[in-house]
């Protein structure tokens, strides 16, 4: 349909109020808008006997009763493709570096939901290098695992690495880039490369933009790994401008809010991002997602973190106080967690990872004690804790720059360190893991 | 019949067509898809409807069929084992994604062995058992619907397409149907007397449930709710277990889907799914569906509940629930009254509960999980849901954060089923008092650790102290367990009573030696054979608890040897 129609009755910033009996719009339907020679995206949010409601999903600046709107008759779509590879893309799937449409097989964005039935229990690990993560908490194919970040800790070093040492030949990682800055984005594209696919929506694009985007994201990620086989592994960063794009546009269409002004339908709303991680019965490729937010004002109970927590597998946490000491990366391991690691690991990792956790949590305790009555009252065994955990942060969570440890590796520091303790106080170990350790 | 005269979100708006009169909780036929939904309100001439699936792409003039008769659910032999959406429909309805409008409900397949319990002639009561049809090991027994003489009843094969009796005017048929709005009869209601054991030794012997009664189970994320959920359906004795995924995470639901079905039951020795009914409706599933999926496990749980059997309910989570009632009613313009919630969310929070309970034959027990925002416990579902269940385990971060697992806080939870099942377990052994001891050295060590959050444990004197070690070594030792160890993860009552015998054995040594000889703590508590007394939770299993005798002769002996 070519075809552009006169008809809109009233305006109010994005919101346009269409008459309805000109044509019979779908619910959710792709729509264009057109004026002063530009056409900008929209789409059917309600219909009714008299009036369609359009939210033009760009800028609106300009626009008068005079604009005309052309229907699709489709949802929203983007392309995709195998060429896309090493490429970067905005929201709607329009090439950065051409700012053409590419050409490729038109698939709707919103997904459908996965079918439990069919759905894989994932139990593979994916090798990070960093021991806080395959060490403690383990991320699996077919995870979503998100990244909690405090605000000032330089979060897209961390997105780097992550990106650049899961990516291999057989790994494609798919960024999806929400609602940052200019020069992040910039230092993100130059740093990035190789099999990866990239999608923008910056800081200064319309929030339309930025909600749609994850959906572009994933579902060009979705062909990679559920048609050609691939093991892809999705980075959205930064989920709380998603979150804000969304409370926006909830406000202008007059919602009732739920907690902290954020739409009450968030919840839904973020599972039907989240949950199309996965794997599938029967087929090759994997789908993995790290979503990365950042905490406003650093708190674990604002509504994003909170109902990212409920869907994810788990989350890392990233902590201020550990990046100040320049533990790199700063994960604060006893807010972390990886669900999904008990299946994907065997025996002995579960009870190393439990153990670690355990005196991990005794040597906080400890160290608080300590702050509170001085080093010098404590006992001998809590002294010893002292030692572990101090170490620990040192030897263990921290990693110099770019470096890719194996699995091994981890296993060996991991016990080193717990051979500063007595052995009554490893009472998750069993016999045959206390010979392993050094005395 | 009528036509689609608005669309916003899940709310679809019809016009009805003269002559048409749809009833309240109706179920619709909407658009060209054809796709489920309720009739939410009616005023002259229009009816909302509330859709359960994806409403993109339908049209304004589009048509609505009422199909006449509410949500309700077909129930019968062969349920058992199934796996069902949030409205009832056998998965896998559809392929591997979730596709619109399609439709397979539950229906018994196949030939029944019919065997009469009763003979014709006789007069029989209303829910009295006419006879049953056995699959899989299960008896499925067929009650009688009304109070009548039974005309004509006979024993043999089946098919579910033919009555097995008639009893007064009424054809009974090996299945029946039910509205999952409506709670089925709440006569012969007795007091709970028995427990629901579920071989978590801090549920059990601490904070138990009794068959029939219901509980919460609220923590924020990452405290191990749906662990412990499906570790209460792993070994709980009920009969029967209806497990609801409402509104959680695809992947764990697979893993239910994938695990259960290689479950031995502890109890039967068989399969463990041929007693379980699994509904599945997972986040990215309609909102919709998520409210009734509650509603449709309950009912499944009545109608064994109705045949005599014992049923655990478990709800993970009812805050997704309230939330999916907290969308819609925000969708339908009602007045939100706290945080967002409508004012009818303690009733219907209640609705639920309430439809636990034991009864002369049979018992449905509610276990619910609750995600309350931000881990705050005083928020309204929380809050309501409190005041309707009788035992609360409440999760803790601070625990979870240690990988202390089952992360319940044993200072803040409580259960008033305790009273009413101590006779039970009095006949394994000293339980109350037992249960009295440990209960009263949880409260002591509460006071104590704060105590030494603050202080430090050498700032305490040496008998407290001594009380402090006493306290850690019931949470170590006991109330810690491991649901991922082969041994750890189920404790019999036996085994729950042996253990905690030990500890006491240890708790009066320590005492006796304290007292008697004035020897540090640290040295008393910090002998050999305390590290064997921590693990034998997993060292010993349910085939050698003998070895608890053992153990305690072993500590006699380590704590004589300071007397002489």
């Amino acid at each position: 349909m070519k075809e552009y129609y006169r008809g809109i009755e009233s305006l109010k910033e994005q919101l346009v109020f269409f008459k309805s009996s000109t044509i019979e719009p779908a619910f959710g339907e792709r729509v264009f808008v057109k004026w002063k020679g530009k056409e900008v995206p929209g789409r059917v949010i309600e219909i009714n006997e008299k009036l369609t409601l359009i939210e033009i999903l760009g800028d609106s600046s300009g626009i008068s009763r005079d604009a005309l709107v052309r229907f699709t008759g489709q949802m929203f779509t983007v392309p995709v493709s195998e060429e896309m590879v090493g490429k970067s893309f905005n929201a709607y799937g329009e090439e950065l570096k051409t700012g053409r449409k590419f050409i490729g097989r038109e698939v709707e964005v919103y997904g459908k939901p996965i079918n439990p039935f069919f759905r894989e229990y994932p139990k593979e690990p994916i090798v990070t290098g960093f021991s806080a993560i395959d060490g403690l908490n383990v991320l699996v194919k077919g995870q979503k695992l998100p990244i909690f970040a405090v605000s000032g800790v330089e979060t897209e070093d961390l997105v780097i690495n992550l990106v650049n040492s899961i990516q291999t030949e057989k790994t494609l990682t798919v960024l999806g880039i929400i609602g940052l800055k200019n020069e992040i984005v910039d230092y993100l594209l130059k740093r990035i490369s190789g099999n990866t696919i990239i999608f923008v929506a910056k800081a200064s694009d319309p929030p339309a933009a930025q909600v749609l985007l994850p959906r572009t994201t994933l579902t060009v990620a979705e062909f990679f790994a559920f048609e050609k086989g691939v093991d892809v592994v999705v980075v959205l960063f930064d989920m709380t401008n998603y979150c804000d794009s969304l409370r926006q546009i909830s406000s202008k269409r007059e919602e009732i809010p739920g907690r902290k002004g954020y739409p009450a339908y968030m919840y839904s709303d973020l599972a039907s991002i989240y949950e199309r991680a996965g794997l599938i019965k029967g087929k090759k490729g994997s789908l993995t997602m790290i979503p990365v937010l950042t905490m406003p004002d650093d708190d674990i109970t604002h509504p994003i973190p909170d109902l990212t927590g409920y869907i994810t597998e788990g989350q890392l946490v990233l902590d201020r106080k550990l990046h100040k000491q320049n533990v790199k990366p700063p994960i604060d391991i006893l807010l972390s967690l990886s669900r999904l690691m008990n299946d994907a690991v065997g025996p002995f990792h579960r009870r190393f990872a439990s153990q670690l956790y355990s005196a991990y949590a005794k040597f906080k305790t400890v160290e608080k004690l300590a702050s509170i009555i001085g080093e010098s009252e404590l006992g001998e065994v809590e002294r010893k804790y002292l030692e572990f955990g101090r170490r620990f942060l040192r030897e263990f969570i921290n990693q110099k720059e770019g470096e890719r440890r194996s699995l091994e590796e981890t296993f060996r520091i991991g016990l080193e360190l717990l051979s500063l303790l007595p052995e009554s106080e490893l009472t998750q170990l069993k016999k045959e893991d206390l010979k392993r350790l050094k005395r | 019949m009528g036509r689609i005269v608005k669309v916003s979100g899940p709310v679809v708006e019809v016009e009805i067509e003269k002559g048409e009169k749809p009833f309240l909780f109706e179920v619709a036929k909407v658009g060209n898809l054809s796709l489920t939904g309720e009739v939410v309100s009616i005023a002259k001439g229009r009816a909302t409807v509330q859709v359960y699936e994806r409403t993109e792409g339908l049209k304004v003039g589009e048509r609505v069929s009422f199909d006449g008769k509410m949500l309700s659910i077909t129930l019968g032999p062969g349920i058992l084992g199934k796996i069902l959406d949030g409205l009832g429909r056998v998965l896998p309805f559809s392929g591997e994604r979730i596709e619109r409008g399609r439709e397979k409900r539950f229906f018994p397949e196949g030939e029944f062995e019919f065997k009469a319990k009763v003979n014709a002639g006789e007069e029989v009561k209303e829910g009295q058992i006419l006879g049953f049809v056995e699959l899989k090991g299960f008896k499925y027994k067929i009650l009688s619907p009304v109070a009548a003489e039974v005309k004509e009843i006979n024993s043999g094969r089946v098919s579910p397409k033919e009555p097995v009796a008639r009893v007064g005017n009424r054809e009974v048929f090996v299945f029946k149907e039910r509205a999952v709005r409506i709670p089925s009869s709440f006569k012969n209601r007795v007091e709970v007397k028995e427990p629901l054991l579920t071989g978590q030794r801090i549920i059990d012997f601490l904070f138990p449930i009794a068959k029939g009664g219901s509980a919460s189970i609220p923590g924020g994320f990452g405290t191990g709710k749906t662990v412990l959920q499906q570790t209460l359906a792993k070994w709980c004795n009920a009969d029967v277990i209806v497990y609801i995924g409402c509104g959680e995470r695809g992947n764990e639901m697979t893993e239910i889907l994938k695990e259960f079905p290689k479950l031995k039951d502890p109890y039967t020795g068989r399969l463990l799914m041929e007693r379980t009914v699994l509904i599945a409706n997972t986040s990215d599933m309609p909102v919709s569906a998520r409210e009734s999926s509650i509603y449709l496990g309950i009912t499944v749980a009545e109608y064994f509940k109705d045949m005599g059997y014992s049923v655990a309910v478990m709800a993970d989570s009812t805050s997704r629930w309230a939330e999916a009632m907290r969308e819609i009613s925000g969708r339908m313009g009602e007045l939100p009254i706290e945080e967002g919630f409508p004012a009818s969310l303690s009733s219907k929070i209640a609705s639920i509960y309430e439809r636990a309970g034991a009864f002369l034959r049979g018992s449905v027990t509610i276990i619910g999980a609750v995600s309350p925002p931000g881990g705050d416990f005083s928020e309204p579902v929380t809050r309501h849901t409190k005041r309707f269940t009788g035992a609360f385990w409440a999760l803790d971060r601070e625990l979870a954060s240690s990988r202390f697992y089952p992360a319940v806080n044993p200072f803040n939870s409580y259960s008033r089923y305790a009273q009413f099942i101590k006779d039970w377990w009095n006949r394994l052994g000293d339980y109350e008092s037992l249960r009295n001891w440990m209960v009263e050295t949880l409260q002591e060590g509460e006071r104590l650790e704060k105590l030494v959050k603050l202080l430090g444990r050498e700032s305490l004197p040496e008998d407290q102290k001594l009380k402090y070690e006493e306290f850690n070594l019931i949470k170590e030792a006991f109330l810690r367990q491991n649901a991922f160890d082969p041994v750890d993860c189920y404790s019999s009552p036996k085994k729950q009573i042996l253990m905690a015998e030990v500890l006491r054995e240890v708790s009066n040594w320590w005492h006796k030696v304290f007292k008697k000889r004035g020897i540090p703590v640290d040295k008393i508590v910090s002998q050999p054979v305390i590290s064997k007394v921590l693990k034998m939770k997993m060292e010993v299993d349910e085939e050698h608890l003998e070895e608890f005798e053992e153990l305690k002769r072993e500590i006699a002996e380590v704590y004589e040897e300071f007397l002489r």
